[in-house]
């Protein structure tokens, strides 16, 4: 499971927590009714509150405390039901109040845990610490003037919740596999729509190093890393960097430091930067944050199947291997498809023909699965001819191929082409003869002993019929033939 | 019947019903009131114009006989209330130039019930002070003077500005916050009745913030049946404020039955202080006599850390106040004096910008919430407050009310006490413990000090039992018969 690392005096492994900030789906901020849609004009969503005028105040926006209940019902973790929101003090433009409403010591959310599905199919908790509420802050725009600074407070106030992992994790590849595990339960409950690229989802990544099994090391924070890729460069980087700094006698100072995408390497943040005395205490303006057991428990009780669970069913019900379920349910889209196409028919061929066919093609075409250009429902219609003999395995790659391209249903191309499978025995005995009598000197070979020729038969025919052939009758037929 | 301005609401309030004078009349009385007390330096903004204009529409609503609770009240706004489109600074230079584009809640909820604005007052920048000396706008005159002598005093703080109007017949009544003692102390040194409400009583919602877990507005008014009928249009649950309470808000007018026979008044044997002028001693005497002519009992309650409350207090207030004024950085609204990068930017608005009083307060309240320090002052004194209220509470088993002064000594001159801030805290020594606490209580004037300034006694209630406060209150108010009156107007005592 621990990756080793090998630095030049021997073996090393990382530890490594991860901080992520999830943005609530709300349409409304934490403590404002302000909006909080995407890419909107600058400034155009930003109440008198989120904007901290004289005499304005909080109040807790309730459907974000239900993202965050259901976020944690879904991590299995303890539900608190006292929790205390917190100032953190700091002085920056895009911060208005000078404080971020925060929870430090009493946070909504408490130890949970999550299971990381590995690519060799095995799987593997890792702790969650807690998770807590918190308003994000402005955005400074620094390129829109030579020397003046702009502001955008559109996501100033949105609610995140900061979900903060034990240091579990033992290398980069666990820490993209948790990652994508822990945006897939986001996606899941609906709490988070886990857009790394729109900012919705982002990482703060913390890393040490050790010998295996020893002492933890002095970690450093990666600060805002804002994609799974760049993620797992940046711990591997980072623990690299370590390695070689004791390595060759020097020492990990604790600090604050950035991922440069374009070098690949984590450097210092400036001293100023981090030097932060963020003076928390409990914020005045809001009551602590009470919860009654009865409605924790409706919402747990309303919460959908969870990918862990889903992977259970798929594997139990459907006879799937692990590997296969665990990325069927990596999105819920994908396991409703895959579900679907399974009903009623041969689950494993349904299973392939999402994994392979499906997947290749929405990989080529860079869709998601919402947006393929075959339904589920058709895709079904094409299992089904496979399944009743209409057409072989083999033709039904074309036919998939002419349905992706076409947007019409496995039948109309069948019949359309005429593509229809040819299971008259006596229509294919008739071709096996013709076959046979056109290379005697090969049936000769065969009879002799060299039997690998049956391949070449089943290809000659499959020619004369334009692979219409039954292949099981086909196969049938012709050993029966040769023996003949 | 004397001057219109003379007039307390409940008075005013008849004459309008009984159609003797018009709102528009009463109104342009106080307008040249209002004028004349120019010198006070209490109101940093006239609005005359509006203020007819709500006349017009009290007029209108007592003529087709919808007359509201304070319909046609000319009233004196602190200046710590936002109000909309008419300038809002706190006291402070840093939002010399404000204009609020929303109406705090209490003072909607007074023009809602009928009240006429006249204008804003004077206040110690944000709210930090028991002077009304530390504003930007110069300080506020006390309308009174020492018989004799003609140094200015000071109104108390640091709703000076409102004190200063309502004693000086300028408004006739006032709204105030308190943080700790801001409404009773200033009530107390300009011989009228100042009342903070329960914490949670009013909304907080667009009044400019100086310690969130403390401040509370109240009324300031002529009379106890004035307090009673202001509260009632200035109170209730806010949405908006997550600290106001969902209680329902009875008819304090209803409660000023003048019967408190039965009723347990605790003296709390800690507000004896060492060296406290024999003459507050006196009053407090006095007071305990009144009640109990008027059939009440008098308890000798302890309140055994009473010695904490202002030090607990004077790192719990700075302590919110270093966080609330951050936002006073230039950026969005208010002053704002460049600098070369942003943190200088930031150094030169609040350089600029915030008094020393200000600056003192926020400096004490960073530090003692400093990372090594928070444990030692910030989480003690929230757990000094937390005994405090305690205190009161195991009081309140024992009693109804408590009666206590409400300042340790008359009005001081302007200047005095400038240079000594301990001494300064000094003045809210009897009020801090009900703010820690979140209790209400109530300012009435009860008689003259040697040199002839008021003096108020201070009742104290159980949370959210302001009827019983006003009830006892009233008690005070008619056995002092308090009818001094300041020096200024000219012609007053």
């Amino acid at each position: 499971m621990a990756e080793i690392i090998q630095g030049r005096t021997g073996a090393w492994e990382a530890v490594i927590g991860l901080e992520i900030h999830a943005q609530i789906i709300s349409r409304a901020k934490l403590f404002s009714g302000a909006a909080t849609t995407f890419g909107a004009e600058p400034n155009t969503q930003v109440s008198t509150v989120d904007a901290a005028f004289p005499g304005m105040l909080p109040v807790i926006n309730r459907h974000c405390v239900e993202q965050a209940v259901k976020t944690g019902l879904g991590l299995n973790a303890e539900i608190n039901l006292v929790s205390v929101f917190d100032r953190k003090n700091y002085f920056y433009a895009d911060l208005p109040p000078g404080y971020q409403i925060s929870q430090y010591s009493r946070p909504i959310v408490g130890k949970g845990k999550l299971v990381l599905d590995m690519p060799d199919g095995s799987s593997r908790e890792i702790g969650i610490t807690r998770l807590h509420l918190e308003q994000d802050a402005g955005k400074s725009l620094h390129d829109q003037h030579p020397t003046l600074t702009y502001v955008d407070l559109n996501r100033a106030g949105v609610a995140l919740m900061e979900i903060v992992s034990e240091p579990d994790l033992r290398s980069a590849e666990e820490a993209g596999a948790y990652i994508r595990k822990l945006r897939s339960i986001l996606r899941y409950l609906g709490t988070c729509d886990g857009n790394m690229e729109e900012g919705s989802l982002r990482c703060d990544c913390n890393v040490s190093v050790r010998r295996p099994g020893g002492a933890l090391g002095t970690r450093c924070e990666i600060k805002n890393v804002n994609s799974i890729r760049f993620v797992m460069q940046a711990i591997e980087h980072e623990a690299r960097r370590q390695i070689e700094l004791i390595e060759e006698g020097g020492t990990v100072e604790q600090e604050t430091r950035l991922f440069d995408a374009a070098k690949g390497v984590t450097r210092p943040m400036r001293f100023k930067e981090q030097a932060h005395d963020y003076r928390y205490f409990p914020d005045p303006d809001l009551l602590p944050l009470t919860l009654d057991q009865d409605w924790v428990e409706a919402l747990r009780r309303a919460l959908p199947e969870l990918p862990d669970a889903k992977k259970a069913r798929f594997i139990a019900d459907y006879k799937l291997s692990p590997y296969d379920a665990g990325v069927l349910v990596g999105e819920q889209a994908s396991a409703d498809y895959f579900e679907t196409v399974a009903k009623g028919r041969d689950p494993k061929l349904a299973a392939n023909w999402v994994m392979v066919e499906l997947y290749g093609v929405l990989n080529r075409l860079s869709l998601g699965i919402e947006r393929s250009p075959v339904s589920a429902e058709a895709l079904g219609g094409l299992v089904d001819l496979i399944l009743d003999g209409t057409i072989s395995g083999r033709l039904a790659k074309d036919v998939f191929a002419a349905m992706v391209e076409t947007g019409k249903g496995a039948a109309a191309i069948v019949e359309e082409r005429g593509l229809k499978q040819v299971t008259d025995s006596g229509a294919i005995e008739g071709v096996i003869d013709s076959v046979l009598a056109a290379q005697a000197d090969k049936v000769a070979e065969y009879r002799a002993g060299k039997e690998k020729l049956f391949g070449f038969f089943i290809g000659q025919v499959m020619k004369a019929t334009q692979g219409k052939a039954n292949p099981a009758l086909l196969n049938d037929l012709l050993r029966k033939k040769l023996a003949g | 019947m004397g001057a219109l301005t003379d007039l307390t609401i409940a008075e005013a309030r008849d004459g309008l019903a009984a159609k003797q004078f018009s709102a528009r009349e009463m109104t342009e009385a106080y307008i040249a009131a209002m004028a004349a007390a120019r010198p006070l330096n209490a109101f940093l903004v006239e609005t005359p114009e509006r203020a007819l204009v709500m006349a017009a529409a009290s007029d209108a609503r007592i003529a087709r006989g919808a007359a509201l609770p304070m319909e046609g009240m000319p009233l004196a706004i602190k200046d710590l209330f936002c109000t909309e489109g008419v300038l809002t600074t706190a006291g402070s230079r840093i939002l010399e130039r404000f204009m609020p584009p929303y109406e705090s809640t209490v003072t909607a909820k007074l023009w809602q019930a009928g009240a006429v604005m006249l204008g804003k007052v004077n206040m110690d920048e944000f709210a930090m002070g028991s002077s009304t000396v530390t504003c930007a706008h110069g300080p506020v005159e006390s309308p009174w003077r020492r018989p004799g002598d003609n140094r200015p005093l000071v109104p108390g703080g640091s709703s000076g500005g409102s004190a200063a109007a309502v004693a000086a017949r300028a408004a006739i009544a006032a709204t105030g916050t308190d943080t700790g003692g801001s409404i009773r102390q200033p009530a107390s040194f300009c011989g009228i009745v100042g009342l903070k409400p329960t914490y949670g009583r009013c909304s907080r919602w667009g009044i400019v913030a100086f310690a969130s877990s403390l401040d509370q507005a109240g009324p300031m008014t002529r009379s106890v049946r004035d307090a009673a009928i202001m509260l009632k249009a200035m109170a209730g649950h806010d949405p908006k404020d997550s600290t106001s309470a969902p209680q329902p808000v009875p008819d304090f007018e209803a409660a000023l039955t003048g019967d408190i026979r039965g009723l347990r008044i605790g003296i709390p044997r800690e507000y004896r202080l060492d060296g406290m002028p024999g003459e507050i001693e006196a009053l407090w005497q006095r007071g305990i006599e009144w009640i109990k002519d008027a059939g009440a009992k008098p308890v000798e309650i302890s309140l055994k850390l009473t010695k904490y409350a202002l030090p607990a207090y004077y790192i719990i207030a700075p302590a919110e106040a270093s966080s609330n004024l951050a936002r006073y950085d230039g950026v969005r609204f208010g002053l704002r004096v460049p600098g070369q990068s942003l943190d200088e930017m930031y150094e030169n608005t609040r350089a600029a910008g915030f008094g020393a009083e200000v600056r003192r307060r926020i400096l004490i309240g960073t530090y003692v919430l400093s990372a090594g320090y928070y444990d030692a002052y910030y989480l003690k004194a929230q757990r000094l407050r937390t005994l405090i209220a305690r205190d009161f509470a195991a009081a309140f088993e024992r009693c109804d009310a408590l009666l206590t002064p409400t300042a340790p000594s008359a009005a001081f001159a302007i200047g005095e006490k400038q240079d000594d801030p301990i001494a300064m805290y000094l003045n809210d020594v009897f009020t801090v413990p009900v703010n820690l606490a979140g209790l209400p209580g109530l300012s009435v004037p009860a008689g003259l000090s040697r040199d002839g300034l008021p003096l108020g006694l201070q009742v104290i209630g159980r949370a959210f039992d302001e009827a019983t406060v006003l009830r006892v209150g009233g008690i005070i108010e008619r056995a002092a018969a308090f009818t001094a009156k300041p020096a200024f107007p000219a012609g007053g005592g």
